[in-house]
């Protein structure tokens, strides 16, 4: 085993332990803020895994829209909802985490078994090394995945459209918002945004 | 083509003639360009709060720090162990890991990305393929670790520097990094080294400031924004927040994010020294001049040369950007949140899109000159 080798195995010791250990820290902290938080921690030691893999262009990839956008706008979320709601004793409490326990015991068996009892076909001599990522993830990309990569930029401009949409209030007519303020078992438990100030008097503030 | 000094080479050479194994040579190599940069980093920080401070009183017609050493050098080191001597305080209604976390998390991708600055053809601490991705991506690490400051200093002020930090820093990114999509587009490489490589040749004319004239306002005005310099400092607006994010900290961990803010000027400097600036390049094309009058190009002498000229010239460029962005400080006064975030998502961002395609259109069409 020469130099490159045991900081490979090293390195993938370090990465698998964080990467479990900030993932089991995500379901189970109390607080959603601490879980947050730790999912970064679970992206970048993804992304970590994808640098032993040789895959540098795709490790940066996934720091930069896992860790750089997709966790940071799951923290404005929190952040900014900021609702003050002590949680309620639920009746069943054991029994719910027993349950739930089982189940992700059951899975964690099944892919485990999986795991193990299919014959993988491992290939035990490397594979030539690929000198450019960029430019074979480019070429792979435009020919063999072009359908998947066209479906999901389409996917993403839809996305877009909808945001900028939801984001503009003048494209959504007025009449939407004017029609009624009748509190159904539908309504989401947030304030009407223009008529807050109108109706205040006979509309009691949640 | 001859790749100047390679020291990584010429040093597990001479372990070797010692009689060390190979693999004992390149482990005793490895740490020491890691630490020669950290502390490079480091001591340019100092430089920089130095000029920061000596500047910004001539701008005012003060004198500025004087009695710290000659001509006040020494204030930033008085600075730093004031700030190391200082009780840690952690507010008692804060949240202990993430009040610590914080300033980590903001400082240690910013010393990261120094992997991928080169001084000269060898003298990078790695060349890698994805090179200046990997400072955009890292760059997006730390609104995680302002966000983590701004909510667990339990500090309303802080809460809403944190926020407009993490809001900035995103919204500033997507045009910096479509400006240096188009560089790279011309280099055909994302390796800081090929960046650097495509634009010499012809001294100062070759320099990509000239192909990107658009680019490089963006690029700098983007930088500015991602470092939080004062036309865009609102994370710590003092009339309005106090002091942002920072509000509840003090004593080292204070001075993490003091050092941080300002290795991440030095390194924007650095990056746009090298992708518009001809980085390690002279004015004028010394290869060739040395060809002309008949100095072999592996002449030890004109090596050595050529390399310490290099190093000199990516500080003397870098330095000159620091000196403008403290120019910048006292010249431009603050934009408000609502103006920061319409220049950068209604102004910025068609601009450089519109940017990239003429790039593009111009590559095609003229390859010789956008690197085709």
């Amino acid at each position: 085993m020469n130099l490159a080798e045991g900081v490979q195995i090293v390195s993938f010791g370090i990465l698998g332990v964080m990467m479990i250990g900030t993932a089991l820290g995500v379901v189970l902290l109390p607080k959603i803020v601490h879980s947050a938080f730790l999912l970064a921690g679970v992206f970048i030691s993804i992304s970590g895994l994808y640098i032993l893999l040789n895959a540098d262009f795709v490790a940066a990839a996934q720091i930069l829209v896992y860790v750089g956008a997709v966790n940071v706008l799951i923290l404005f979320a929190i952040m900014l909802v900021n609702k003050q709601e002590d949680y309620a004793k639920l009746p069943g409490r054991l029994i719910r985490k027993v349950a739930t326990a089982v189940v992700c015991f059951g899975l964690f068996a099944l892919l485990g078994t999986m795991v193990l009892v299919t014959p993988w076909s491992l290939d035990s001599t490397s594979p030539a090394v690929v000198e450019n990522t960029v430019i074979a993830l480019g070429e792979h990309f435009f020919s063999d995945y072009l359908l998947p990569f066209e479906l999901a930029s389409v996917l993403l401009l839809m996305a877009m459209v909808g945001a900028i949409i939801l984001a503009r209030r003048d494209l959504i007519p007025e009449s939407l918002a004017t029609v009624d303020t009748i509190s159904t078992s539908l309504t989401l438990p947030e304030r009407p945004r223009e008529l807050a100030t109108l109706s205040s008097d006979n509309e009691p503030q949640n | 083509m001859n790749s100047g000094i390679d020291l990584q080479g010429s040093f597990v050479q001479t372990l070797q003639d010692f009689g060390l194994s190979i693999g004992l040579a390149k482990a005793i190599w490895l740490p020491l360009p890691m630490l020669l940069m950290i502390i490079g980093a480091t001591v340019g920080v100092l430089v920089v709060v130095w000029l920061e401070r000596k500047i910004s009183a001539a701008a005012q017609q003060r004198i500025g720090p004087e009695y710290a050493g000659p001509l006040g050098v020494l204030q930033p080191v008085a600075d730093g162990i004031k700030l190391v001597f200082k009780e840690d305080v952690i507010p008692a209604k804060a949240d202990p890991w993430l009040f610590t976390m914080g300033p980590v998390l903001v400082v240690v991708p910013v010393f990261l990305s120094y992997l991928i600055v080169p001084f000269g053809q060898n003298l990078v601490v790695t060349d890698l393929n994805v090179g200046i991705f990997l400072w955009i991506s890292l760059s997006s690490i730390a609104p995680i670790g302002l966000l983590m400051a701004g909510y667990a200093s339990n500090n309303k002020y802080s809460l809403l520097g944190g926020l407009r930090a993490a809001a900035q820093s995103i919204s500033y990114e997507i045009p910096l990094a479509l400006s240096v999509l188009a560089i790279v587009m011309m280099s055909n490489s994302l390796s800081t080294v090929d960046i650097v490589q495509q634009q010499s040749g012809y001294g100062i004319l070759g320099w990509n400031i000239w192909r990107q004239p658009v680019g490089f306002l963006i690029f700098w005005i983007a930088a500015l924004a991602e470092c939080e310099r004062l036309p865009f400092d609102l994370p710590e607006a003092e009339e309005e927040l106090v002091a942002g994010y920072q509000t509840e900290y003090a004593g080292m961990k204070f001075a993490l994010f003091y050092l941080g803010s300002y290795v991440n000027l030095v390194l924007s400097a650095l990056v746009f020294a090298v992708l518009y600036l001809g980085g390690w390049e002279f004015f004028i094309p010394l290869d060739h001049l040395a060809g002309w009058i008949g100095v072999p190009e592996t002449t030890p002498w004109l090596q050595v040369l050529t390399a310490s000229l290099g190093i000199i010239m990516t500080l003397v460029k870098a330095y000159f950007l620091v000196f403008i962005a403290v120019l910048l400080r006292w010249t431009v006064p603050r934009v408000r949140i609502d103006q920061l975030l319409d220049l950068g998502w209604k102004f910025l961002l068609p601009v450089s899109l519109a940017n990239l395609l003429i790039t593009a259109a111009l590559k095609l069409s003229f390859p010789i000159a956008f690197g085709g």
